[in-house]
């Protein structure tokens, strides 16, 4: 994988040669080549810290919406398909649009671009992770609750000490995918002007006029930030198998 | 007056009827063994006890506490009553330690340490302290059943129930198993077990209950029940599985 990110600059580096490409509006060695990557490196803060905030945020909210789904009451499984098929449904772009600027005007509170986008991407992926979730619990045997019941713990004490435990080692791998997903996503934010990777790749592009070589950056830019996720869910997932393997 | 008290319990599953009209009184301090064909209701009679399954009909009186259907009961029946598994059902997820600690913690409020002495206590009674820090599935399945044994201990119920702990066990395994049981059975601890193992039945049982279709067919003490059952049934099952 590393070779293959060295690789991919190196041929466009080349080819740019042959094509007149202009690597100079991103090159490192002069002054406003580094200057331009660092302005686009920057947005990563955004894109981090929105995507991080907006998982956290939609492991919470999945998780609270999942346990009335779980329940014998008909009431609860209602709410809990309602809410997971009405989010499922809009698109994160309109989502994101409609907390932004609908939002305000129905309930007077306005949020900034950050917790806009942050509200949004949540709500939008709380609906999967609810699904996520489901399919965690669910998958853990009737005779854990049965164990669990013969030593007397309440329903809280059930979830939180051997139910979720486990349903969590068993869905780590698809929440790692959500969070993926979730960075790619936080690129939509773009539209309502936040300073996150793309809308600072966009905003380069309108003043040096080299989409190419600069979109190119910016899927680096993202390519890295993904692998790196990548490989975090995948030590974290290592580290809870040896503790119970 | 009987720890256990069952006055003509019935229990349906849709249509379908589990228990029929089933009256069983268990003394205090007694080891009572359920046998019968698969089917036959035998879970079914023992998860009515611990409230794992409701029953519509009937009265079962658990220490002066009449049963009905409400979550509350199984708060108070809870403390009394411990249930041993056939698939063991230990807590993958967390040490043999870490499984007999979270009743005494979470339910009978002990600290950390009371928790843990208790815990090693009950470890060293079925005599395996040396994989407290050890999982679940580090262990043999002997040893998990005895872990699972000793989880159950550690809540200190009056009534211990067994549904066939021993067979889900490879043939070498199941005596250990019978051997921890033959020992609780030597202490002042309610025990109702499940059980197609005759030899302990016969060590160990005060009386037998030979249970089909949904009933109690017999009650007998083990004596009177190998020499010569009362109802046909009974010497027929007890053949099978006495031959085989
Ligand atoms: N949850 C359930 N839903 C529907 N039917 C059930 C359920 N649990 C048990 N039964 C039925 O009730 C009857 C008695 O079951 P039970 O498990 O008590 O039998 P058993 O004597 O323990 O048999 P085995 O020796 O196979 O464990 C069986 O016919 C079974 O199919
Ligand atoms: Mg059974």
């Amino acid at each position: 994988m590393t070779r293959l990110l060295i690789l991919i600059p190196a041929l466009l580096m080349l080819s740019g040669c042959a094509n007149n490409w202009g690597w100079y509006v991103v090159d490192p060695t002069t002054t406003s080549g580094w200057n331009n990557l660092k302005f686009m490196a920057n947005g990563a803060y955004y894109t981090i810290t929105m995507s991080v905030t907006a998982i956290i945020i939609s492991v919470v909210v999945g998780l609270l919406v999942t346990l009335p789904g779980l329940s014998k009451k008909r009431g609860w499984r209602m709410f809990n398909r309602t809410y997971v098929e009405i989010v499922r449904s809009v698109p994160v772009l309109v989502l994101i649009l409609w907390v932004y600027y609908g939002l305000p005007a129905l309930s007077g509170i306005t949020l900034n671009v950050f917790w806009a986008g942050v509200f949004a991407l949540a709500l939008s992926d709380s609906a999967f992770q609810a699904e996520v979730f489901r399919a965690g619990i669910q998958s853990i045997s009737r005779g854990q609750y049965e164990a669990a019941q013969s030593i007397s713990l309440n329903y809280r004490d059930t979830m939180r000490y051997v139910i979720l435990p486990q349903a969590i080692r068993r869905i780590l791998p698809a929440l790692g995918n959500q969070l993926v997903y979730m960075m790619k996503m936080s690129s939509l934010v773009s539209v309502i002007g936040l300073q996150e990777l793309t809308r600072a790749a966009n905003e380069l592009v309108v003043t040096e006029y080299r989409p190419l070589e600069i979109y190119t950056i910016l899927v680096l830019e993202y390519l890295v930030l993904i692998l790196i996720v990548s490989a975090g869910v995948r030590w974290l997932e290592r580290r809870l198998k040896t503790s119970d393997a | 007056m009987p720890i256990i008290s069952m006055r003509n319990v019935s229990k349906f599953f849709g249509e379908f009827q589990a228990l029929k009209n089933v009256s069983l009184d268990v003394a205090l301090g007694e080891r009572v063994v359920v046998c019968g064909p698969s089917g036959s209701g035998k879970s079914t009679l023992i998860r009515c006890i611990n409230r794992l399954e409701l029953h519509e009909v009937g009265e079962i009186v658990i220490d002066g506490t009449t049963l009905t259907n409400k979550p509350s009961d199984l708060e108070k029946i809870s403390s009394t009553v411990g249930m041993v598994f056939q698939q063991f059902n230990l807590f993958p997820h967390l040490t043999v330690m870490d499984n007999l600690c979270l009743g005494p913690r979470r339910v009978l409020g002990l600290s950390e340490e009371q928790a843990q002495e208790r815990a090693m206590k009950y470890l060293n009674r079925i005599q395996i302290p040396e994989q407290a820090e050890k999982f679940p599935r580090q262990l043999s399945g002997g040893q998990q059943q005895r872990a699972a044994i000793a989880r159950s201990l550690c809540m200190e119920p009056r009534v211990l129930l067994f549904d066939e702990p021993t067979s889900a066990l490879d043939p070498e395994m199941i005596a250990e198993v019978l051997d921890v049981m033959t020992e609780l059975a030597s202490s002042s601890i309610t025990m109702i077990v499940v059980t197609h193992e005759m030899g302990f039945a016969r060590r160990v049982a005060d009386r037998m209950v030979f249970m089909d279709k949904g009933e109690i067919v017999e009650i007998g003490v083990p004596e009177d029940v190998f020499t010569a059952p009362k109802s046909k049934r009974f010497g027929t099952f007890l053949n099978q599985i006495l031959n085989h």
